[in-house]
């Protein structure tokens, strides 16, 4: 996409449930074409910062604006991937309808999906390895099976940003492999890709931009100026003392390089 | 049995009511169960009974659309009160249902005595709404029956995909921009629609089972919602028209219970034998390793 | 006695006996089950009567209650199979029991003398012309006799294990860590709730015993946080419903059980509406006063953020306020104007920079330990 204008910019955004700020005034914009990860320790509104990008909670203050324009207009350009928990995994329905209900978006009111939305369902189930499982029921998946599923439904809609909400948490090695492949492709072929992550090991490996977020935005840009001992500090407080002690060459930028070439 | 079910004009009126309130009840019930609002069927149907008594009051009419029409507006002003009272209070959903459900009935059940103290005659007939009375379904009930039903079944399949979604993952179908609340509303719409048809059969009191025990029985036999709500409505037809036909039958039976007796076998069956999910293969599934291991 | 007096007896008794239980019902999120017990109980009763053929006998009462504990324990079987969520299994188990009940009674009529209507609505007014006679003389209302004795056994078991159901009621994993074995007070409220029904749908019917088992105290929860003055205004709402009920019921020549359901009711909406903090009209006022204050913090945050740096002459600008924190401009200006008067603020050529008091003020917001 144009690098000029970026895929998202957050402006001066405050959202309160019930006049409890979890995000505040959060100045955050994300460049077209870049993978970055959201990190931030429990409660620090990374959920709600993805929400608030997505229209799904109303902002008190602020605005969000998706290349160049609110949300409501640019709704086609972006796919969300849910936490795995926010859905009934007994509802009785296949893994190919889920995924094809990441195309109803374009098809609008009334018109139903037929063969082609099918086709597509299956393609973007075959990239997340999951074509097999195309008629199980949602339930009998593993974790990691379910999350690459709602990864193939987000792949359908055929966007040019893509929201993750903790796509890689408590999944097995198979899963992580196949959705970081994903992740590198549509970086690679332009796409804009913006990942809660829980892991401060991984994040240097993963991603090339980061937002540290706890409540306000600490810090966010290329993840070799802004990911160091100091923004974590101010990120996780008291808790960064044992992130240090444990592996503090991690948290040093330069393993960075090997994201570069990937 | 069947012969009168072909020959016997009121049987047959009477069943094909209890049938339309099955299938209409039983297609609704399934996203009802699945989006966790069993029962809130049954605290509509409660606070049904003053909007059929106030319906009749303002009206001087026993007109079964008239009625229904009482019923539905007060159902979805049953509705209302859970969900505000669950969202300004910090009561929770049961406390709410529990709550609204009785009180409105409590409400009808003074309209209905009040009215029914009044010399004249013309109520007569009201307190059938309580425990229902398939037996007095005549062809415009049925007319009436069928014409909401069939209004609600076609919402309901203009607006499949959307409801599918909106059922499945309701973060999701807002994120694509669906008026998430909106449909929500006409989905409940929908249920209180379904549930003033059954109201004149089977009454306020046994209404919930047949928005309930359809939907369990269907579930268990298929992971498709598709074919979920078909065989719901489905169960419901025969149950309905299978209670009416076996209360005619024997001497003393009442139509009602009769029907809820029998969807709820149906769904007890479903529960114990469905293929995949049954419970008694379920067991023998869990059991048989551990006998093996003691032989 | 006199036969007002005698029935507003009836009808105030029976409402203190199911508010008590009701309370934790409430609290234990099991409002519904009350529903599904009221119903169940009459299975039980017309199969026990079927064994001991005597519509008075006390046996009758306990297999009710046992017909009760065996709908929780369906219904929890049911949910538990993982087959069906909890709300549905409810849902299916009742119905069919008392369907079943209902068709029983319906076949067997010319030798059951009830009558389903009088179960489900109950009619207190001819409560008092059954007579509990000893030794010749009469010693008043049987139901009132039952409504208390069921009263006592409550209040016994409720002083007896309050401290044990407290406890269980808010945290059960420590109630089980402390041995106070919450499975066995769980079927134990459910038998207390049972035996109530029971013992109160002779008077006021079984959906109505729903209304007075809910209603009294989800309006005292509303109004206190304190287990011991839930139960004292449950009853006393409870109380007040049944003498408020009565009254009116009289006055329109209506049911009375009805009146007393529709005046729980409405003790109930004056609670929610005026309850103190919980009230509707104190959220108003308090969401209106947090508007503005949580607004002015808002911009105190934002001026923070932005003073330092280079945007800050159009961050820091009156004039573009609104745009940025995308309010409109009438209530931009008056949460600038009502910070400055607070002295949160001041203005220089329209330039907006936090003071002193206005740094202290987002320092304690943001947790003190920020600036």
């Amino acid at each position: 996409m144009k690098t000029e204008q970026p895929a998202i910019q957050v402006t001066d955004l405050t959202v309160a449930y019930r006049d409890k700020p979890v995000l505040w005034d959060i100045d955050l914009t994300i460049p077209g074409g870049v993978l970055m990860g959201i990190i931030g320790p429990n409660g620090a509104g990374k959920t709600t910062l993805m929400k608030a990008i997505l229209g799904l909670v109303r902002p008190s203050a602020g605005q969000v604006l998706v290349y160049g324009k609110p949300y409501a207009q640019q709704r086609r350009l972006v796919a969300y991937v849910p936490q795995r928990n926010s859905v009934d995994w007994d509802f009785p329905t296949s893994v190919l309808d889920v995924v094809v209900m990441g195309r109803y978006g374009a098809l609008g009111w009334f018109r139903r999906p037929g063969k082609r939305e099918r086709e597509q369902a299956l393609d973007a189930l075959a990239r997340v390895g999951m074509q097999d499982f195309a008629s199980r029921q949602i339930g009998q998946l593993s974790g990691g099976q379910q999350q690459r599923v709602f990864l193939a439904r987000a792949l359908v809609q055929d966007a040019q940003v893509y929201l993750m909400d903790e796509p890689l948490q408590g999944v097995d090695a198979t899963t992580e492999r196949t959705i970081l492949r994903i992740l590198h492709d549509l970086r690679a072929t332009g796409k804009t890709v913006v990942v809660v992550h829980h892991d401060l090991q991984t994040v240097s490996e993963y991603f090339d931009q980061v937002a540290l977020l706890n409540v306000r935005l600490v810090a966010s840009g290329p993840v070799a100026e802004v990911f160091n001992a100091a923004t974590l500090r101010a990120t996780y407080g008291g808790q960064i003392a044992f992130l240090e002690g444990r592996d503090p060459g991690r948290s040093a930028p330069e393993p960075r390089a090997g994201i570069a070439v990937s | 049995m069947l012969s009168n079910l072909l020959f016997d004009y009121t049987l047959r009126t009477v069943a094909l009511g209890s049938g339309i309130m099955g299938v209409v009840s039983g297609v609704l019930g399934a996203f009802a169960v699945l989006r966790r609002q069993s029962l809130l069927g049954d605290a509509m149907s409660h606070a049904a009974l003053p909007g059929i008594v106030l319906a009749f009051i303002i009206t001087g009419s026993k007109e079964p659309l008239v009625l229904m029409i009482g019923a539905a507006v007060a159902g979805w002003i049953g509705a209302l009160f859970v969900m505000a009272i669950i969202s300004t209070t910090r009561i929770k959903q049961d406390g709410a249902l529990g709550l609204i459900l009785a009180t409105f009935f409590g409400f009808g059940l003074v309209l209905l005595t009040w009215v029914q103290a009044r010399p004249d005659a013309a109520q007569a007939g009201l307190d059938r709404y309580l425990f229902g009375q398939a037996a007095t379904l005549l062809e415009r009930d049925v007319a009436a029956m069928a014409a909401i039903g069939g209004a609600a079944l076609l919402v309901l399949a203009l607006f499949w995909k959307e409801c599918a979604i909106l059922s499945f993952d309701p973060d999701f179908a807002r994120s694509m921009g669906l008026p998430v609340h909106l449909l929500s509303v006409l989905l409940t719409s929908l249920l209180v629609a379904a549930i003033s048809i059954g109201l004149q059969a089977v009454g306020v009191v046994l209404m919930s089972a047949l928005i309930v025990a359809p939907a369990v029985a269907a579930r268990q036999w298929t992971d498709r919602l598709g074919v979920m709500v078909v065989l719901s409505g489905v169960f419901g037809a025969v149950a309905g028209v299978g209670g009416v036909v076996l209360s005619g039958a024997a001497a003393r039976l009442p139509t009602g219970p009769v029907i809820v007796v029998c969807i709820s076998a149906l769904a007890l069956i479903s529960l114990l034998f469905a293929p995949r999910r049954g419970l008694v293969w379920n067991w023998f599934r869990v059991n048989r390793p551990v006998a093996r291991q003691g032989a | 006695m006199e036969l007002f007096t005698e029935i507003i007896l009836i009808a105030i008794v029976t409402a203190v006996a199911c508010a008590l239980p009701g309370v934790f019902l409430v609290l234990r999120r099991m409002a519904m089950i009350s529903d599904a017990i009221t119903h169940t109980v009459l299975l039980g009763i017309v199969l026990a009567f079927f064994v001991v053929r005597d519509i008075t006998s006390p046996v009758l009462v306990v297999a009710a209650a046992g017909a009760g504990v065996a709908t929780v324990v369906l219904t929890e079987l049911l949910s538990r199979s993982n087959r069906v969520r909890e709300d549905a299994a409810i849902g299916l188990v009742f119905p069919l029991l008392f369907s079943i009940a209902v068709i029983l009674i319906a076949q067997y009529a010319g030798r059951i003398h009830l009558d389903v209507d009088a179960v489900l609505l109950g009619e207190l007014a001819f409560a008092p012309l059954d007579r509990f006679e000893f030794a010749g003389n009469d010693l008043g209302p049987r139901s009132l006799w039952l409504m208390s004795g069921i009263l006592m056994v409550s209040l016994a078991l409720l002083i007896t294990f309050y401290k044990e159901l407290k406890l269980a009621t808010f945290d059960a994993a420590l109630a089980a860590a402390f041995g106070f074995a919450p499975a066995a007070l769980h079927y134990g409220l459910m038998s207390v709730v049972s035996l109530t029904a029971v013992g109160a749908f002779n008077a006021v019917g079984s959906v109505l015993v729903v209304a007075l088992m809910v209603a009294p105290p989800a309006a005292a929860y509303l109004l206190t946080d304190r287990l011991p003055h839930m139960l004292a205004l449950s009853a006393l709402f409870g109380a007040l419903a049944a003498i408020l009920g009565c009254w009116v019921a009289f006055a329109l020549n209506a049911s009375i059980a009805g009146a007393m359901a529709v005046m729980t009711g409405l003790i109930f909406c004056l609670a929610w509406m005026f309850a103190p903090q919980r009230g509707l009209l104190a959220q108003v006022v308090w969401r209106v006063r947090q508007r503005w204050e949580f607004a002015q913090a808002m911009l105190a945050v934002h001026l923070l953020h932005h003073q330092a740096t280079v945007q800050a002459v159009v961050e820091c600008q009156a004039a573009h306020l609104s745009e940025h924190l995308n309010w409109p401009p009438a209530f931009t200006e008056q949460v600038v104007r009502r910070a400055e008067q607070r002295g949160l603020l001041v203005q220089q050529n329209g330039m907006l920079t936090l003071t002193d008091q206005g740094r202290r003020f987002v320092a304690t917001i943001l947790g003190g330990d920020e600036l």
